[in-house]
């Protein structure tokens, strides 16, 4: 049992801090609104490793294990980074994994944004609910359907794509994963600015080419692993961002006075900071659990990353309610620095699966193990 | 950063098994299990088989007669007993007293008392609280007036767990009652229970069990060699006789074990034509605590592992007690729930040890209700949970 962090890990998080601190601010986060991603800050997390970080050496990176990606983000998270750095994780991963080796490597020297064009209106956090459809004529695919809320599409060069090659909407078999090139005939996009900070867009592809890649039958096991390393990525992120908001959360009770008295001293409000320094010290065990068991075997990893996901989703709702409660009418501010972090840490629940989602999903494991 | 144990970690854990497979009586499991009340004589039997191993005293050094146990051990150690359902240890003499004597006692009184600790020749129970002295401990009034070579103590003591069976009792009382603070003029006294002038008289809970008791001192003449320390430091001794109180606050083997029960009587009950746990409502509470309990479960090792690294416990240990009587109450619930109709009987003999009553209902139920009522306490006693969330918050405020 060892729960230090390793001296390159150690190093990586330190000199992330110190660039962040330096560089990160109001501009670099307006500058991805705009166009999804700020250039110098991008290259800035090249140039650090960072991206690095999140592959194995095989794949040309020096990391990829789960508490190198809990690592990272948990970083990312503190200062509210709103790069696209899940898409790198999350496509980049699954790119890594079908072979594509050339993009990883753009993607990890800073040349490359990516992002995975999955959900689709309806299938909500269904990852094996898919109804666009690929076409093959001649070797050549074509894919048509509409893709919703894509993460970093308006930036991405290129875009992984699932899609149907065989069967019904809900099946598991019949998906296949494809690529599309971001100028691609018949793609057309409808950017929009994530609450989160970034941008996304609505994606949709009219008999667009696209290229092939990962297996024949299903890429069904590629999804839910890439998925579960995005939802480590998210949960780290989130703890991150908690602790930040913990941390404004008590300077302000602090320094803040009503009725002649820093407000901290007031009980109702120091049981209510109680309660939210516990749940993320519970959100950064989740986190550790599910780190130490993303690369095991489907079943027993899944089972964790919904129990993280879960965990986490229900602590970001108390830090976001509590924060801003507790800070009174400031918190409600745009341009006070709690803003951005609430928001952001407010859309953890609506990606890769809510807390409803994953208490499901978890029950669904449980009774598999159990009856296995 | 790795969540396994290591090599010879997995190997104490092995012998912790296959000890508690070979000397663990079943007779005792049962009982715990079905959350029966235990006779002194159930205790000392647990006790004695742990003695024979070297376990009974954990965190007590060699020198002593302890095992000294690294702190993940100890852990180890506590999770496997608590999940085999084995008695607990009775902690007044071998957590609480103990360590206090070891750092604060004369080496007359390490001589004499720690062995017959370890022995169970003498039953401790614990003086702390009193009708006005609950969370605010530094209130004591029951007072030791010195006189030549005695103390004469006058007052009484309440919520002394299991003093029933005590030979002994060890008390904070008032030597000094013109002291500036509460927290001065508190004295540490060793009293023996047989003492001309004490009276035991059981407290009936609204489970309807008696396992805590009001001690009453009128008169009661003590030798002033019975003094721990100092006069007027026995805040001191307290405070970190409560320190010691804490480890394994968070009681993650009490409830994994609570929780197995649980999944077992949700997988028998039925409801609407099929197992309980399949009822979605049912079965997403379970998993929510399921959740929650694994997440706490690793928290619990951060700390031990920061305790193994020489770190003092901050705020975490206070986190830890909160979070684990919330998890452990929310079990106690979700099994009451699930036995239904059937925690409404009220049939306390079921519980009596050694009972031969016929079950009311399932053998599981009889204890369902009660549980949930006398684990009520949990976030009441060693510092009710909201003095824990003001000492988390004035730790991280630093105000």
């Amino acid at each position: 049992m060892d729960f230090t962090m390793s001296d390159e890990r150690r190093m990586l998080a330190d000199s992330l801090r110190r660039t962040i601190e330096r560089q990160y601010g109001p501009e670099a986060r307006a500058k991805a609104d705009d166009t999804g991603s700020d250039p110098a800050v991008w290259a800035a997390l090249a140039e650090l490793g960072v991206l690095g970080a999140l592959f194995t050496e095989e794949q040309g990176g020096f990391g990829g294990a789960g508490p190198d990606i809990a690592t990272v983000f948990e970083e990312l998270g503190r200062a509210a980074v709103a790069e696209p750095v899940t898409e790198a994780l999350l496509a980049g991963g699954i790119l890594a994994d079908c072979g594509k080796s050339d993009a990883v490597e753009q993607l990890i020297a800073g040349d490359m944004h990516l992002c995975l064009a999955q959900t689709e209106p309806g299938n909500r956090y269904d990852l094996t609910t898919v109804s666009t459809q690929a076409t093959e004529s001649g070797g050549a695919w074509a894919l048509t359907g509409h893709k919703s809320v894509v993460v970093n599409a308006p930036a991405a060069n290129l875009i992984v794509v699932t899609a149907r090659v065989a069967g019904d909407v809900g099946d598991r078999d019949g998906i296949g994963l494809f690529t599309v090139a971001a100028n691609a005939k018949g793609l057309a996009m409808r950017p929009y600015p994530m609450i989160g900070g970034g941008r996304g867009a609505e994606v949709t592809l009219d008999a667009t080419p696209a290229e092939r890649i990962g297996p024949d039958d299903t890429a069904a096991p590629i999804l839910e692993r890439h998925v579960a390393r995005a939802i480590l990525a998210q949960c780290a992120e989130a703890v991150g961002m908690m602790d930040a908001i913990r941390d404004m959360t008590l300077d302000y009770l602090r320094t803040r006075k009503q009725f002649g008295r820093p407000i901290g001293s007031f009980q109702a409000l120091q049981h209510r900071m109680a309660d939210m320094a516990i749940e993320i010290e519970q959100a950064r065990s989740a986190v550790l659990n599910l780190a130490g068991h993303v690369d095991e075997e489907p079943a027993l990893r899944d089972r964790h990353a919904s129990a993280a996901k879960q965990l986490i989703g229900r602590a970001a709702r108390l830090v976001v309610e509590d924060s801003v409660q507790l800070h009174g009418g400031i918190g409600m501010t745009a341009e006070y620095g709690l803003g951005h972090l609430v928001r952001r840490l407010m859309a953890v629940d609506h990606r890769f699966g809510d807390t409803d989602h994953h208490l499901e999903r978890f029950i669904a494991l449980r009774i598999g193990a159990e009856a296995g | 950063m790795d969540l396994s144990y290591t090599p010879e970690e997995r190997a104490f854990r092995d012998e912790v098994r296959a000890f508690l497979r070979d000397r663990l009586p079943k007779r005792l499991s049962d009982k715990v299990r079905l959350g029966r009340h235990l006779s002194k004589d159930d205790y000392l039997e647990w006790h004695a088989r742990l003695r024979e191993k070297g376990w009974l005293a954990p965190n007590w050094p060699k020198a002593h007669g302890g095992a000294e146990l690294s702190a993940v051990q100890r852990h180890i150690l506590d999770e496997e007993v608590t999940a085999a359902h084995a008695p607990r240890v009775v902690p007044f003499g071998l957590n609480m007293l103990g360590p206090v004597l070891m750092k604060f006692g004369s080496s007359e009184q390490q001589a004499h008392y720690l062995p017959r600790i370890l022995n169970d020749d003498d039953w401790w129970c614990q003086g702390y609280s009193e009708p006005g002295a609950g969370s605010d401990l530094a209130s004591v009034r029951t007072t030791a007036v010195r006189e030549g070579d005695e103390y004469v103590v006058n007052g009484q003591k309440t919520w002394t767990t299991l003093g029933q069976h005590a030979d002994w009792i060890f008390c904070l009382v008032r030597t000094d009652p013109q002291a500036e603070k509460p927290q001065q003029g508190i004295s540490f006294l060793l009293i023996d229970m047989n003492t001309p002038g004490i009276e035991v008289r059981p407290i009936v809970l609204i489970d309807g069990s008696t396992e805590v008791n009001e001690v009453f001192f009128s008169d009661v003449r003590v030798p002033v060699e019975n003094l721990v320390g100092e006069e007027n430091k026995g805040w001191t001794y307290a405070k970190y006789l409560l320190t010691h109180e804490r480890t394994g606050i968070a009681g993650v083997g009490f409830a994994s074990a609570g929780l197995a029960n649980l999944k077992r009587i949700a997988a028998t009950e039925m409801s609407g034509g099929r197992p309980l746990s399949e009822n979605p409502f049912f079965a997403a509470r379970m998993a929510q605590v399921e959740i929650d309990l694994m997440a706490m479960a690793t928290t619990n090792l951060r700390v031990v592992a920061q305790a193994e690294a020489g770190q003092a416990p901050g705020p975490e240990s206070s986190m830890l007690k909160i979070k684990g009587t919330q998890i452990r109450q929310e079990i106690n619930f979700l099994t009451r729930r699930a036995v239904g109709p059937y925690a409404m009987p009220f049939a306390s003999e079921l519980l009596e040890e050694g009972t031969n009553h016929e079950p009311i209902g399932p053998e599981y139920a009889a204890a369902a209700a009660p549980q949930y009522l006398n684990n009520r306490k949990l976030s009441i006693y060693g510092g009710s949970n909201e003095i824990q969330r003001g000492i988390i918050t004035k730790t991280l405020l630093n105000l």
